[in-house]
Parts: C-alpha cells; structure tokens; sequence
C-alpha cells in the first residue's frame, strides 16, 4: 500500500507551519546574540537593542509552542539553545569592566573586609599568640631557631652571627641594586602564598590556621634574636615600614580562608552549599583587595625599606600605611544600596 | 533494527540537562558540560598560556631588551607571568562571554547557578581555588621528582588529599569543581546550533507514499525522533537497515528508493502523531499502547 501517489495533500505537520510563521524572527535573533557574543552590545544599533527583549520573549514563547505541539526534535533543540543564549546575554552579562572596578572601590573592597572582622580578629590573636610562642621559644633556647626558621630564610641572620651582620641586614642595601625586580618578586610570591592559605580555607580551615600560626612563629622567633643583641626597635622599623601592610593583608588572606571553612563547617540557617556560596563570594572580594595590599607591601619593602634608612621614617612610613588600611576598610560610611560585586 | 528501550519509571538523574526556569516561566534545560570537555578546555587554556608565556619570552629575549635593561625585562616578566596565572581566567569569565578562550573554543560558559549575573566575586572565588586543586598536587608532584621522597606514606596521603580536589567533579552529578560549589556557578554547554531543515517540507512538491493506519501503529515518538536523526544524519548504510525494518514490519514492498520511503514515513508519522497530541493522545514509543489514556 506504499505506491507512490501524484498530488496527494501534503501531511500537514505543524512544526512545518510553525517555521514558516517565525523563522525570520528566529534567525534576526540569532544574528543579534552571535554579534553581541562575538563582539559586543555596542555592536548594536538603538532599533536592535529595542527589539532583542521582544525577540527573546518570542523565541521563548516559540520553545513553548514547539515542545507541546511538535515533535519535530530539530527545531526544539534549535531553540532550546538559541533561547538559553540569548538569556544569558539578556539576564547574565556582568557590570562593564570601569563600572565594576569603580563599585570595588569604593564599596564593595572595604564592606567585604568589615564583614570580615570576627575572622579578622581570630587571626589577629593567632598570629600574635605564634609570634609570642616563638619569642618564648627562641628566649629559653635559642637552638629552636634554627627549627623555627629555615636556613634559606635565615640567609646569615642566626643566633650564631655577630651584632654587625645582624646590622647590616637591617640598615644595608640590596646587592645588585636591583630594587623593582625584588619588589616584584615579593609581591609576586606573597600573592600567591595569600591566593594559597585563602583556598586552603575550604578545607575547615585548619591548614589556614597552621599557616597563620607559622607565620607568627617566625616574626616571634627573629624578634627575640634581634633584640637579644640590642636590635629589636631597629628590627620592628625594618619590618613595620611594610610589615604593617604586608602581615594586615596576610591575616585578611588568612580570614578570607577562615570565613570560607567556617561557613562549610557550620553553616547556620543556610544549607551548606548556600552558605558556602555566601561566604565564596564575598571572601573573593577581599582576597582581590589583599592582592592589592601585597602590592603595596612589595613596593614599600623592595624600594622603600631600601631607599629609607632612618628608623622614624620607617616607623612612620608603616604606621601611616596601617592608619591609612583601618581608616579605609572600618570607618563608618554612609550604606548606598546593595553590592553589586559581592551581591 | 531494535529500537532502544527507554528506561521505565523514575528516571534516574543521570543525563547532563538541568532545569533552569526562566523569569518568563520557561524551563530553558540546560545542558552542563561534561567533565571531559572541562578538562579539554582547561588544557587548552593552560597550552595557550604557557605558549604565549614562551613566545613572549623568547620575543623579548631577542629584542635585546633583556641586555640592555636586564631588570626592566625581570620586573615585566615576573609580573606578567602572575597575572597571566591569576588573571587569565578571571579576566576572561569576568568579561560579557563569560568564557576563556579554550572554554570559548568548546562551546562552553560560566554561569551561576541561580541565573544571575556572574559577579567578579563569584568569579575570583571559583579560579582562586584552583590553587588546590591543580597547582597544589601540581607542585606535590615536582617535589617528589626533585627530592625523591622516600616517605611513603606522606606520599600516599598527600596524593590522595590533593585528588580528592582533583577529582571533585567526578564525585558529584552536577560536575562542579570546589571552585564552582564555593562560588554558586557551574559551567554549560553554549554552543551555537543551525536550524536544521525541515524534512517534511522538503518533499512537499514530489509524489507521496500513501501508508495504511496500521502501517503507522507500528512506532511512538521516541522513535520517529531516532529516525529524525537517521534521516539527518544522512547515512547511507543506517538508512537502508531502517528502510527494511518498517518494510519488514508493515509488509510494505521494497520500491528500491529508501530515503525517500522513510522521508515520507516520517512526514506521515509526525503528521499521525501530532494529530494524536492535540487531542492528548502522547504515545512515547512503540511499547506504549495506542489506546487512550
């Protein structure tokens, strides 16, 4: 009963009616989304920007039609794709680079880092509490030390060395001169030491709190053997010129990690993944800020540490720096709205 | 030719497509990105930087800048290579694409996973956590070449630590790295598609075959759509296997033309079995019964 039939009506299927009505539609929004994703929304003109949400709303509509009235899988999945694209360069297309850079600044930096502060301050107290056990340490038997501090770190500044040396490394110039390359070193490796004990927070925390604690260790340790020979308040102006920066942006890294682990751990009334995602998100605002920081730390500590020699100078060089971060990051300012960045 | 049996009952969750509700009401179905593909694209990624990293080098290092102002070139190439490292991904999934470059290549885009905008946030929170998750076995690994541990067990644990942040997207349905979980994203398929023809009208103006009632009994739309594909995909050797299976089936005489039998079988079909939906007779596939429901 298949012979073939002249002139017989067409069957008439409905995705075939369907095509004809709204393929124009279709492929003018296909061109707009392709032109916006290839290049960008400025590549439009006024008349097209008006008709895209009209587009959208009926290439939705389209898919709607199509999925309870065709069965022709082609054209779903056609729109099936050309509908998710044009969402998400309608609904999910970020701020533009300027205007997210500016929100940054001027808000969304210092407000991730205020509601940073219960970490902040628990980091604050383990550091110190490292830098204590490290002075004490080092105070009853300075052979701790050299268990504390590796050798590479030492570089020659152990309780072996004359008062002289220890000088030396205080007041002496870089060998080589080169002073922008070690800044950038530093804040290259110190970046990424912070980008590293913010990730490891994900992990409860606790090799955050190990790295922190570490780190307190060593300042504890090279304290008490500077100011065993009669060093310590020309050691304190070495490190504070941008110890104050570089250690306030290692504990905001380290609270960053904590907020993160925390909000894994226990995450109150939220479900565990939201909570992470809370937490995620505006503890990645301040690591960017604590990447910023670092920079400065590095610059101070490679060109300014070296080209400033007096101990007041130093001293007032670090403190300005740390008035300047606290007066930036927790004096009260007026609440504009919501953060875009952190939202 | 056997046409696959779909699986009966609740369906188990195994596919990659999620429902992904618009704020007009339309589930958009999103296609996550297997975990293959993601690691393709990250490859890629990490090809192209290391590439451009080595180009610009060597360019420099040729250029004679690297003589004439040795720490000029050190201060560029230690800050160009950490922002290329940090930066790369963050400045492009920050960007309206949402995309690296090799994502971009893949057809693939960050998205979050309420489906609002990604944020800068959102963004530096999923690429920072790269840190453990690839460079720190990375560097596990290069320690152990250097110094050719002999502890074992450190060796043991620390592998295993480290491939449990490796290996995350294996162990959840959702595909997610650490870094998508803590940043509320996951990456989906984006790829741009054409709109196939439509082969019903395409044999519109040609003489048809005429097929009986029960001739069309035979399947349900699981599989017309298979034999969508088969006719799309234009293969010669499955289009005479299928060709002779309905033959077979219906009783129908071979007429020596197969791609125009099963064109004009699936016009009829699709035709039979839209009529059949409108007025709320679905039938999934040739098991169900025609009968109404």
């Amino acid at each position: 009963m298949s012979a073939l039939v002249e002139g017989a009506a067409a069957p008439l299927v409905n995705a075939s009616r369907f095509r004809a009505a709204h393929e124009a539609e279709w492929d003018r929004l296909d061109q707009l989304v392709t032109r916006i994703e290839k290049r960008s929304v400025r590549a439009l003109s006024e008349d097209d920007i008006l008709a895209l949400p009209l587009l959208y709303r009926s290439a939705l509509s389209s898919l709607s039609v199509a999925r309870e009235t065709s069965l022709d899988r082609a054209l779903v999945t056609y729109l099936e794709q050309l509908c998710t694209r044009a969402y998400f360069q309608l609904y999910g297309v970020p701020d533009t680079a300027l205007r997210q850079l500016g929100g940054f600044l001027a808000r969304d930096w210092p407000s991730a880092v205020r509601s940073l502060w219960r970490e902040t301050l628990a980091c604050l107290i383990l550091t110190i509490a490292g830098a204590v056990a490290g002075w004490w340490l080092v105070a009853t038997d300075p052979s701790w030390y050299y268990s504390i501090i590796p050798d590479a770190m030492a570089s020659g500044r152990d309780p072996a060395a004359s008062v002289e040396t220890l000088r030396a490394t205080i007041y002496g110039k870089q060998e080589g001169g080169a002073l922008a390359t070690f800044a950038a070193y530093l804040f290259t490796h110190n970046s990424q030491v912070a980008i590293f004990a913010f990730a490891l927070g994900f992990a409860f925390t606790v090799p955050t709190v190990l790295l922190l604690v570490y780190n307190g260790l060593t300042l504890g340790a090279m304290l008490c053997l500077f100011a065993q020979k009669g060093l310590g308040l020309n050691f304190l102006g070495w490190l504070t010129i941008h110890g104050s920066t570089e250690m306030f942006a290692i504990i905001l890294a380290g609270a960053a990690g904590m907020k993160i682990g925390t909000a894994v751990a226990f995450p109150g009334r939220e479900a565990r993944t939201e909570a992470a995602v809370l937490a995620g998100r505006k503890a990645a605002v301040a690591m960017a800020g604590v990447v910023l920081m670092l920079m400065v730390a590095g610059l101070l500590e490679g060109i300014g540490r070296q080209t400033v020699q007096a101990d007041a100078m130093r001293y007032g060089i670090g403190l300005a720096a740390l008035a300047g971060w606290l007066a930036y990051y927790y004096l009260p300012r007026r609440r504009e709205g919501q953060d875009a960045l952190a939202a | 030719m056997r046409w696959r049996r779909k699986a009966r009952g609740p369906r188990a969750p195994k596919s990659l497509r999620r429902s992904f509700v618009t704020p007009e009401g339309v589930d958009l179905r999103l296609e996550l990105a297997s975990a293959g593909t993601r690691a393709s694209a990250f490859i890629l990624d990490m090809l192209i930087l290391l590439i451009s990293l080595i180009l610009t080098t060597v360019a420099i290092g040729l250029l004679g800048i690297a003589k004439a102002r040795g720490e000029l070139f050190m201060v560029l190439w230690l800050i160009g290579a950490f922002v290329l490292r940090n930066g790369w991904f963050i400045l492009f999934e920050m960007g309206g694409r949402g995309a690296t470059p090799g994502k971009r290549l893949l057809g693939l885009r960050v998205v979050a996973r309420d489906g609002g905008r990604l944020t800068g946030g959102a963004v530096i929170a999923r690429n920072a956590l790269r840190e453990i998750e690839v460079f720190l076995p990375l560097s596990f690994l290069a320690m152990q070449a250097a110094q050719d541990m002999a502890d074992g067990f450190l060796t043991i644990f620390a592998l295993a630590w480290t491939g449990i942040f490796l290996f995350f997207p294996l162990f959840n349905r959702d595909r997610l790295r650490v870094g998508d979980l803590l940043a509320g994203t996951w990456v989906v398929n984006n790829v741009r598609a054409k709109l196939g023809a439509d082969l019903v009208a395409a044999r519109a103006e040609q003489p048809r075959r005429i097929f009986t009632d029960a001739a069309l009994d035979l399947y349900g739309i699981y599989e017309l759509q298979t034999l969508e594909n088969v006719l799309r995909a234009g293969q010669e050797e499955a289009i005479v296997t299928v060709a002779a299976t309905i033959r077979r089936k219906a009783g129908l005489p071979d007429d020596g033309d197969d791609y125009a039998f099963l064109s004009d079988y699936y016009a009829a079909l699709c035709a039979r079995l839209e009529r059949g939906m409108l007025v709320g007779r679905r039938r999934e596939d040739k098991y169900t019964a025609t009968a109404r429901r």
